[in-house]
């Protein structure tokens, strides 16, 4: 600093000297770094660039992967649906419809069977009374012949009538009744074809639901396949709601397999020793974990026979013959752990009580150990018994909400993988907008000193039409 | 994929021989039975049924009395390893309970107070289990007494040990001068601490939550 000051013998003249000489430096190679500020500045502006561009195409690439393995994903959920639901057409068509022959002739029957009493129940006209004949007789009988007699012959006419009105009443009441025993057995044969209708009515009505929902799913399916945007918003939001689902389900299924696992590590160190390890976990502990992973694996292989879930493919793709077989021996598997499971808890208490009264022991409660393994002791442990046995089968359902928690994954990673390539890009685009602009800043920033030989220049000039100011910012975009 | 698997198995082997130290506890326990202090027995079997309490698996406990000539197995009264089975521990411990209570019943008075030889017992003892955590509970006044013609002047190598004194209570000659108990105190804790040992002294009886 003192060699600086002393090139003069005034240290204010020396300092004033140096300025002159930076400043005049500076200004010989302005240009040179203006143009090394500016290649800086849009170097870094346009890799920032380069890779935001980079990331906005990853970001495209994997939303349109995100979309299409949505898209696929509810194209196989709706394919499944409609599968279904023409299988359960099929089963109804099967079941209700493929005895429609029989069910015709028994219709056909029951109508001929109530045609031909209806026509033997028609109401028979009484036949003309025979006293209208004698009634005649008696009215074209001359007075003179014989009046005398008619009375008795009224008489007669009387007694033949009620005699003949009689006979007929009886006959009548005979056809009558006869017409209604026909009747009473006609209604057996109407309540017979009524119930039959209505049941087809309602397989009819049945099937006409079911094809108005296939109808609907057939929509939806002709959406996705389509690509429609509608169909992959619902699609996105209904996996969305699928992942939480399928995690709190899990959740719970993890908290039945812990409570499975502290009931049976306590005892499983009666089995593989309590002091051995496996790096820094205990063997038991492992060996009880081993046992409830085995027990979930059983239960997803399970469920793949059954064909409710398909996350292994080759099992939903064996022959039906091998499936069976396999649901038979998993499902032997299963109940042989839960078994041993029901039997691990039983060991479980037993040692609890075992320990409680050793330490009762200690603590000199001699007596007090005895009342403890007690009477309700067969309570508790008949609940550890029927737990140890029930929670492995419960655990064979987790297979279902796994299958949705993995298939609704692939789309909310996806969709957290957009939005942080988004979020990379858009940071890149600043620090790219953020470089240039340091670039013009620091070009300002280096005219600064430079105020007195620049304001000289811009008088010389006397077009006065340099650079505008912001000519720099031209490149600058947001 | 192969690689994965490779790296796996490795990680595995790994994480089996990683630490193969044992994590084990060993406890030796001196009981004094010279002259009067034989009477504080009860308290010492009260003790032991705590610390039988606080052991586990493959852990190893010893009980021996302190008498005219200590370094022996003779006096070693009950001692066990513990088994792994959580069964068998308990079998052992109620078996090992009955010892100590019927050594507690019958204990005579010993003539000399040999605790240099018991601390030698409890360290051969405790080296020949290897066990990762060794300690020394001495159940005793800490008043040395040995009979003529016993050398016990040596140092025991007690490094990698803790020695606690339990109950070490006050002689009629330490009412008189205080010096005295706290001499012996500070003279066991030397000798202790001097050949690398931890050294505490427990006399509150009641508050044996921290013992191990």
């Amino acid at each position: 600093m003192s060699f600086m000051l002393g090139i003069t013998p005034w240290p204010v003249a020396s300092a004033l000297l140096w300025i002159i000489l930076i400043v005049a430096a500076l200004y010989l190679i302005r240009s040179t770094a203006h143009k090394t500020i500016q290649a800086a500045a849009q170097g870094l502006h346009r890799s920032f660039r380069m890779a935001s561009k980079a990331v906005s195409r990853s970001e495209t690439n994997l939303a349109a992967r995100n979309r299409d393995v949505l898209l696929a994903a509810g194209r196989e959920a709706k394919e499944r649906i409609i599968e279904r639901e023409f299988d359960r057409i099929n089963e109804t068509v099967r079941k209700d419809l493929a005895n429609y022959s029989g069910l015709h002739r028994s219709l056909s029957e029951s109508i001929g069977r109530i045609e031909k009493d209806h026509q033997e129940a028609v109401d028979v006209p009484p036949d003309p009374p025979g006293w209208v004949k004698a009634v005649k007789a008696v009215a074209d009988m001359d007075a003179k012949d014989g009046r005398a007699h008619i009375g008795s012959i009224l008489s007669d006419i009387h007694k033949s009538l009620i005699k003949a009105h009689k006979e007929a009443m009886a006959a009548y009441h005979e056809a009558s009744a006869k017409r209604h025993k026909l009747l009473r057995h006609m209604r057996p044969d109407w309540r017979k074809i009524q119930q039959t209708l209505g049941a087809v009515g309602k397989n009819v009505d049945s099937l006409l639901s079911r094809s108005v929902t296939i109808d609907r799913h057939m929509q939806e399916y002709e959406d996705i396949v389509r690509g429609h945007d509608r169909a992959t918003s619902v699609l996105s939001s209904s996996s969305l709601v699928n992942f939480f689902v399928s995690a709190f389900v899990l959740c719970i299924a993890i908290g039945g397999a812990t409570i499975n696992f502290s009931l049976i590590a306590r005892p499983m160190a009666e089995m593989v020793g309590g002091t051995s390890l496996i790096g820094d976990f205990r063997t038991a502990d492992i060996a009880a974990l081993v046992i409830i992973l085995v027990e979930i694996s059983m239960g997803l292989f399970l469920m793949e026979s059954l064909r409710i879930t398909r996350l292994f493919p080759v099992i939903g793709a064996l022959p039906d013959k091998t499936r069976v077989r396999m649901i038979y021996i998993t499902f032997t598997i299963l109940f042989l752990l839960a078994s041993v499971e029901a039997g691990l808890a039983y060991m479980r208490e037993v040692l609890l009580q075992d320990e409680l009264a050793t330490s009762a022991l200690l603590r000199g409660e001699a007596a007090a150990a005895v009342t403890a393994t007690g009477e309700f002791m067969w309570i508790t442990t008949a609940a550890q018994m029927g737990m140890g046995f029930i929670l492995p089968f419960a655990l064979v359902f987790v297979a279902i909400p796994l299958e949705t928690f993995v298939h609704s994954l692939r789309t909310v990673l996806g969709l957290i993988g957009i939005f942080f390539l988004r979020v990379v890009a858009l940071v890149l685009r600043v620090l790219a907008n953020i470089f240039l602009y340091l670039g013009v800043l620091l070009k300002q920033m280096y005219d600064l000193p430079l105020f007195v030989p620049l304001w000289i220049e811009e008088r010389m000039s006397h077009t006065g039409d340099g650079p505008a100011p912001d000519q720099d910012l031209k490149g600058a975009r947001l | 994929m192969k690689r994965i698997m490779i790296l796996a198995l490795c990680a595995l082997l790994a994480a089996c021989s990683s630490d193969t130290a044992p994590r084990n506890t060993g406890v030796y326990m001196l009981l004094d039975t010279s002259g009067t202090y034989n009477e504080e027995l009860v308290k010492a079997e009260q003790i032991i049924r705590f610390t039988l309490s606080r052991l586990d698996a493959s852990d190893s406990f010893a009980v021996a009395r302190i008498d005219t000539g200590s370094f022996s197995e003779r006096d070693i009264i009950a001692k066990a390893s513990f088994d792994d089975r959580p069964s068998a521990i308990n079998r052992q411990k109620r078996l090992f309970a009955e010892q100590v209570g019927e050594f507690v019943e019958n204990a005579e008075p010993a003539p000399y107070t040999d605790i240099t030889g018991g601390l030698l017992q409890a360290v051969e003892f405790l080296n020949e289990k290897g066990t990762g955590n060794k300690t020394i509970l001495i159940f005793s006044d800490l008043k040395e007494d040995l009979e003529k013609g016993y050398v016990r002047d040596i140092e025991v190598p007690l490094e990698g040990f803790e020695v606690i004194a339990l109950n070490v209570t006050k002689l009629r000659s330490d009412n008189v001068d205080p010096r005295e108990y706290l001499g012996r105190l500070e003279e066991w804790q030397g000798r202790v601490e001097k050949t690398g040992g931890k050294w505490r002294v427990i006399n509150d009886l009641d508050g044996l939550e921290g013992l191990l």
